[in-house]
């Protein structure tokens, strides 16, 4: 008798903490909503849930050290500093075509395996069309049940991101793209002092390139891929600095074009991989990975990234284990 | 010789200590996993610290274990109670100890450098996705396991003190 009172006490126990945590009231987007929303009904094991089809890079950051009076970071000291990074489009489908996708990507983890390393995730748009987490979520839902035009007309903030939408014109290469941080850092120096900024990777090629065929699915890759066989591809890493008027937890707003801005190097990229094979695949950019000398801004947004990215990346661990598991098996 | 009534007092206070941290860390953690709140990267950040004491204190507890006299239960505990207060006791040593290691390596199998009150720690596994995807689930199915664990023993020691007040809840309160 007392084990029946027992386990019926330990079950309810256990029935009342699962209760409280997974169903209790209205529970906030979480990042496994998020994540659940980006993947789909398809599950492409092993990838990334958004940004699945990219491809890894590698090269150095030559930091011309401009930014060295605002950052104790060691990659904005001058210097050369080794990278791993990787070129995506946006979707969770990694034989989606690439030219047909409306956001490109660049994410690099500058003086990887070190404490000093930096973890950047940035986008061809340079702002936002909303503000938090919970308003990215419902956007993302409206294009899921085709109401875009609804939600931009229900949500004025995203005056800023249609206007840089209107004219924004996608080119034939990833290396002359405009890749942008979107949400806003703090730079801080050795005396503690903090500076807000954003920062965008800037291409410094004019070559337009030549694009084979315009349906392949890795039709930028290859493309890339190709133009790597004639040298380096580079870009100018610029800072723009916020003035008073600027607010950093607001990334629906573009900064006016008179805000300081400096170089703070320049990203040479010498190698380029399929990423299952490349170095990049293991790595989570979350853009929360910041050295000493970088703090992040209060943007919701920002923060949110870090946790949907951290639920993606255990995800496809996970299936990249079993896979492992059941290819040792059938050995 | 005669086997103490009581827990020894550093004993107590270590249990004591880290059933508040331990259960700290499971909510902590628990929580920030799921949430896309602002404040979820100070908690990450402290949870990491706080585990790494939490893998300090249990190597202090474990030491202190094997070194001192711990009661044993009354003849009045059935065999079968015995056994399963055994395992109880064996399950927290091992699992107070696989989830600051797991945590520790999934952070070095994800590339990410770990520091403990800006003290750089080494990493002692390369960077490698499935490396990541095993520590990371041992460090989410272990944590369950514990409060599982945590709730059975809570029980275990209610059932002790309210309903049997033989002693062996006292043994951990009261010298």
């Amino acid at each position: 008798m007392r084990y029946v009172l027992f386990t019926a006490a330990a079950g309810a126990v256990v029935a009342a903490a699962v209760y409280a945590v997974t169903v209790s009231g209205r529970a906030p987007v979480s990042a496994q909503d998020f994540v659940n929303l980006q993947q789909g009904d398809t599950i492409q094991m092993g990838f990334r849930r958004a940004h699945a089809n990219g491809f890894c890079i590698s090269g150095e950051f030559q930091a011309s050290g401009e930014l060295a009076a605002y950052s104790s970071a060691k990659a904005l000291q001058p210097g050369s500093y080794p990278f791993i990074g990787r070129m995506s489009i946006a979707g969770n489908n990694p034989t989606a075509p690439d030219l047909r996708a409306p956001v490109r990507s660049l994410a690099l983890t500058i003086l990887p395996d070190t404490a000093d390393q930096w973890r950047t995730a940035m986008n061809t748009p340079p702002v936002m069309a909303v503000a938090t987490p919970e308003k990215f979520y419902q956007q993302l839902l409206a294009i899921q049940s085709n109401t875009v035009p609804q939600f931009f007309a229900d949500h004025p903030e995203t005056a800023h991101f249609l206007e840089w939408r209107s004219h924004y014109q996608p080119s034939q290469s990833y290396a002359t793209e405009r890749y942008h941080s979107i949400n806003a850092f703090y730079l801080v120096d050795r005396q503690g002092k903090r500076q807000a900024v954003r920062w965008a990777a800037l291409p410094l090629t004019d070559d337009a390139g030549v694009i084979a065929d315009e349906e392949a699915p890795d039709a930028l890759q290859q493309e890339f891929f190709n133009r790597l066989q004639q040298g380096p591809v580079r870009f100018d890493v610029q800072f723009t600095l916020a003035t008073a008027n600027d607010d950093p937890a607001d990334a629906t707003i573009p900064w006016p074009e008179t805000n300081p801005q400096l170089s703070a190097g320049t990203i040479v990229i010498e190698q380029a991989s399929v990423q299952q094979e490349g170095a990049c695949n293991a790595l989570n950019f979350d853009p929360l990975v910041l050295p000493a000398g970088f703090a992040p801004s209060a943007d919701p947004i920002l923060r949110a990234r870090a946790a949907a990215y951290a639920e993606s990346h255990r995800r496809r661990a996970r299936e990249v284990l079993m896979q492992q598991f059941a290819g040792g098996a059938n050995e | 010789m005669n086997k103490p009534q009581s827990y020894p007092f550093a004993m107590r206070v270590m249990h004591w200590l880290m059933a508040a941290l331990v259960l700290s860390l499971l909510f902590a953690g628990l929580t920030m996993v799921k949430s896309l709140g602002p404040w979820q990267q100070q908690l990450l950040a402290w949870h990491k610290a706080m585990g790494l004491i939490a893998l300090l204190a249990i190597v202090v507890r474990l030491i202190i274990r094997l070194r001192s006299d711990t009661p044993t239960l009354p003849a009045s505990v059935p065999n079968m109670q015995q056994l399963a207060a055994k395992l109880t006791q064996l399950g927290f040593y091992l699992l107070l100890f696989v989830m600051p290691l797991s945590g520790y390596l999934m952070q070095n199998a994800a590339g990410r450098p770990l520091s403990l009150f800006g003290l750089p720690l080494p990493s002692l596994l390369h960077t490698d996705l499935a490396l990541y995807g095993l520590f990371r689930e041992i460090h989410g199915w272990a944590a369950l396991l514990l409060v599982l664990l945590i709730v059975v023993h809570s029980c275990a020691a209610l059932y002790h003190g309210l309903i049997k007040r033989d002693g062996v809840f006292r043994s951990m309160v009261r010298k």
